[in-house]
């Protein structure tokens, strides 16, 4: 693959400054928020309108080079790595709210829109978009729409795909469709459907059409305190068996509270082994009745401590830690590993009774910081890369956290997508014949397999992952059960 | 992210330098609050790029000049810092990093001419007034000149004000005595505004503070050491080791990068024999309404209701975390309204010489922050630093909405002396 008559033909589009193909231009763009995987590209564009998208995909399309689409480089498990020699193209410039229709409650949005900004656009009108992953200050929407990105409050209002009415994308082969329609009552196959969570696979979405929500009157956020974190697991079940439909439900244990202390004060209760936060949401009546509720199931649930957000900037802050505990992870290790699966959250206090054994099984530290409510668990598997094979020992070990995830009836993941992380483990999840119509139906969308290559497949396939790991081998490669070309 | 740093080859901080990049996990958070990424968006531009360009720059995967046009685009405003959740201390970083490549780097003519004067200039009083006389007469010719040395004609006020009386020695507590500080008269200040530091000494003086301000003081340094002249800024601060004495309740400035410079003396003379003495400094130094919230100040009488803007300095709300003091204070002014402007964790702009050095991006990122000044419909801006003022002022000068913007203790001078604001 020569990738350099593509790039003569992008310089034909691109002005100087906006076709890189210099090391220093290109590095930054190597890895995203999976930082384990890096490939250099042979070159990235800087897209300003939906017009340079597609013709760049098209002349992809034509010169058979993989490109990757990429917003703010936020994907947890590689999805926006670059494939070796192909172009990744930058949608970050590409960031105009196309339509604001707040009678019909719709904002159409280019995919470089970041996802926190079209709440505070429709603010005034007292609407907001209710999907708020963590990282929802920079994430872009067109993120959100490859990966159906999820978030806290995702319990009560679902993910990404239940909040995308319709789509203008670009094909891998340069055609442009319009999916669905501004009515969610639409007419034939769900195609917006298909099409979100399809990890860049099917194209490039140019213009999204996504639902406004009126924000809630009034929040009641509850911080519960336990001597265990599979106490607080088990009261997950609990508040959900009441008939209680919170707007988030999200548990941090010890190593999480530790990290988000340090990084935001979020002043969570002293001395818990794990924090319980339940939100309660909507009209303030409503909200004061079920509080009654909650609080007779919280402290039935051995809660020691119970404390409420004081204000709106108190809430602020308490989902401020929350949602920094990632990366507020990065204090208390050099390394890790954030993990994503989901089990059935009637099994979530085995679950973390099984993790925490894997934890002392292995020599481990692992933290946990997740969206209890909807069973989608975050290990944080720590670990310290200059020491010999304890990369590779994280990795043995987010790995059987995975299989048990498969195991008690869940999935390899809940929000952060297959991407190159997870790829080896699809087969565990899915039968052959599943993966094989996976596959089929990538390769009726994407015949020459050019968008996003590499990703959510197992390798083997005929569209062999191209990015090289930076460090050691996956076990599964060990095993003998996938390969790299 | 791992690194394979060589920590004993790239100079005294090799140290520092490697924690920084071992500790940013590439999650992205401080891409949104960074001028450069959010006026050109591209990941070069950002905390999270530079920070995997210095690594592969240090680990030899890049070579220095391909990592040094962002490097360079790089304010220094520390935003990233405060967005940080996993603790990364860039400026641990930048610093050492600028000052480790400085020496090696191709410079133009006209570059180095105009980085020359800067530095020259800006840390002398007398030779600044000089060159900003000089620089007016030469205002007619600025479009003949390159883009860096007209920027630097454009910050000059049309006309300065008049030289002031000299500072004194000591300038007395009024009534009882409740501490003693030593003031760092500045540089670029005093002859740009120097009524910031009257303003400063009535106001500590009003609250019951004494002020010396040592002879033998000079410029903290703060310039040089983040364009990469490590050893320039050394031979500065020295001076101020030497003249600033050690019986007084603390080293007090109201200019937020002086505030920031010499905080950093700890780091700059890391490793050397003045490492101690330079950590002890810096422990010392309070930014001057940093210094009169701890203190506690006196209500000025009731004047006309105003609604000021407040805008947060760099090297004050992110470099020394310093943002509720100021505010605090002016608070305490009856009839004065606080207004918050949006994206205000976001630079102006000016950031010591940037103006001068990225023209392009600084007007760029100024007109960013007019805008959203205007935005908050008040009559006036106050912040702590005499480089945002000079910003600030030129970039609502350019939208031709001109405001007064004023630094914090001539807002609180004016309203103990019952004057309007």
């Amino acid at each position: 693959m020569n990738p350099h008559p593509l790039i003569e033909s992008l310089a034909g589009i691109y002005p100087e400054g906006r076709l890189l193909i210099h090391p220093g231009e290109l590095a930054s763009f190597e890895s995203d928020g999976l930082t384990s995987y890096r490939t250099r590209p042979a070159a990235v564009v800087i897209a300003e309108t939906q017009g340079e998208v597609i013709e760049t995909v098209t002349l992809c399309h034509q010169h058979g080079v993989p490109f990757v689409a990429r917003g703010s480089g936020t994907s947890l498990s590689g999805g926006s790595v670059p494939v070796k020699d192909g172009i990744v193209i930058a949608l970050n410039r590409l960031t105009r709210i196309v339509r604001l229709d707040l009678t019909e409650r719709i904002a159409v949005v280019e995919p470089g829109v970041i996802n926190l900004d079209v709440s505070k656009a429709s603010a005034a009108s007292g609407l907001y978009y209710a999907p708020d992953p963590s990282s929802q200050q920079i994430c872009t929407i067109g993120g959100n729409v490859a990966f159906n990105s999820g978030g806290a409050h995702c319990l009560k209002y679902g993910m990404t795909s239940n909040h995308v009415l319709a789509l203008k994308a670009v094909l891998p082969d340069g055609e442009v469709v319009q999916l669905g329609s501004e009515s969610v009552e639409g007419v034939g196959p769900d195609l917006v459907g298909l099409f979100v969570g399809s990890e860049g696979l099917f194209g490039i979405a140019l213009e999204i059409t996504l639902r406004l929500l009126p924000r809630p009157e009034q929040y009641q956020t509850v911080l519960a305190a336990y001597h265990s974190l599979e106490a607080a697991g088990n009261a997950v079940a609990s508040v959900v068996a009441s008939g209680l439909l919170p707007g988030a439900i999200e548990i941090m244990d010890r190593l999480a509270i530790q990290a988000a202390e340090a990084a935001v004060h979020p002043n969570y209760p002293k001395g818990a082994e794990a924090v319980l936060i339940v939100e309660l949401e909507g009209e303030a009546e409503q909200v004061a009745e079920e509080y009654k509720r909650l609080e007779v199931v919280i402290r039935d649930s051995g809660a020691y401590e119970v404390r409420l957000a004081q204000d709106e900037a108190d809430r602020q802050r308490i989902w401020k830690g929350r949602k920094s505990a990632f990366s507020a992870v990065g204090r208390l290790s050099p390394d890790f590993i954030v993990q994503d699966g989901v089990v059935p959250r009637s099994r979530l206090g085995e679950t973390l009774a099984e993790i925490k054994r894997l934890s002392q099984q292995y020599n481990i530290r692992v933290a946990n910081v997740f969206h209890a409510g909807d069973g989608n668990l975050h290990p944080l598997i720590l670990y310290d890369g200059r020491e010999a094979g304890a990369h590779e020992r994280a990795e043995k070990l987010a790995g059987e956290i995975i299989r048990l995830c498969i195991r008690l009836g869940g999935s390899i993941t809940g929000e952060h997508g297959v991407g190159l992380e997870k790829r080896g483990y699809l087969p565990e999840m899915y039968g052959e014949a599943d993966v094989d119509l996976m596959w089929k139906l990538r390769c009726a969308m994407d015949p020459k397999q050019i968008a996003n290559r590499g990703k959510m497949f197992p390798s083997g396939a005929s569209d062999g992952p191209q990015a090289a790991r930076a460090t050691g081998l996956h076990p599964l490669e060990r095993e003998g059960i996938i390969s790299r070309e | 992210m791992q690194h394979t740093i060589p920590v004993d080859r790239v100079g005294p901080a090799g140290e520092e330098m490697a924690r920084a990049v071992e500790k940013c996990v590439h999650c992205g958070f401080c891409l949104p609050t960074c001028p450069t990424y959010v006026t050109l968006g591209q990941e070069m531009d950002s905390p999270r790029g530079r920070i995997f360009l210095m690594k592969s720059a240090l680990e030899g995967g890049l070579t220095v000049e391909d990592a040094l046009p962002f490097v360079d685009r790089c304010l220094g405003c520390m935003a990233c810092v405060t967005a940080c959740p996993s603790g990364v201390q860039y400026a641990e970083l930048l610093t050492p990093y600028r000052a480790r490549t400085e020496k090696s780097r191709p410079r133009s003519f006209t570059e180095r001419l105009a980085r020359t004067l800067a530095r020259e200039t800006l840390p002398y009083p007398g030779r600044l007034r000089l060159a900003a006389t000089t620089g007016r007469l030469a205002a007619p010719f600025r479009r003949f000149l390159p883009a860096s040395l007209s920027a630097m004609l454009s910050l000059l006020p049309d006309e300065l004000p008049p030289a002031t009386k000299p500072l004194p020695r000591t300038y007395p507590a009024e009534g009882q005595r409740r501490a003693r500080v030593a003031l760092l008269a500045g540089c670029a200040q005093q002859v740009l505004a120097p009524e910031i530091n009257w303003a400063t000494l009535r106001v500590l003086a009003r609250n019951g503070v004494e002020v010396v301000i040592p002879d033998g003081q000079g410029c903290c340094g703060s310039l040089m050491m983040h364009t990469g002249d490590g050893d320039g800024a050394r031979d500065l601060a020295r001076k101020n080791l030497r003249a600033f004495p050690k019986d007084v309740d603390a080293i007090v400035t109201n200019a937020a990068g002086c505030g920031s410079g010499m905080k950093e003396y700890g780091l700059l003379f890391k490793r050397q024999p003045e490492e101690a003495e330079g950590r002890a400094f810096a422990a010392r130094v309070r930014d001057v309404s940093e210094f009169l919230a701890e203190l506690g100040i006196e209500s000025p009488p009731v004047s006309a209701p105003i609604a000021v803007a407040y805008h947060d300095a760099c090297h004050l709300a992110h470099a020394q975390r310093v943002t509720e003091a100021p505010r605090q204070l002016l608070r305490r002014i009856p009839g004065l309204t606080l207004l918050e402007i949006s994206e205000g964790e976001l630079c102006c702009g000016s950031a010591g010489t940037y103006n001068i050095e990225q023209p392009a991006l600084a007007e760029a990122i100024g007109r960013r922050k007019a805008q959203n000044i205007l935005r908050t419909d008040a009559a006036m801006v106050v912040t702590g630093n005499i480089g945002c003022i000079v910003q600030i002022r030129a970039s609502l000068g350019r939208l031709n909405k001109p405001m007064p913007v004023l630094h914090t203790m001539e807002v609180l001078d004016r309203a103990y002396r019952g004057m309007e604001n």
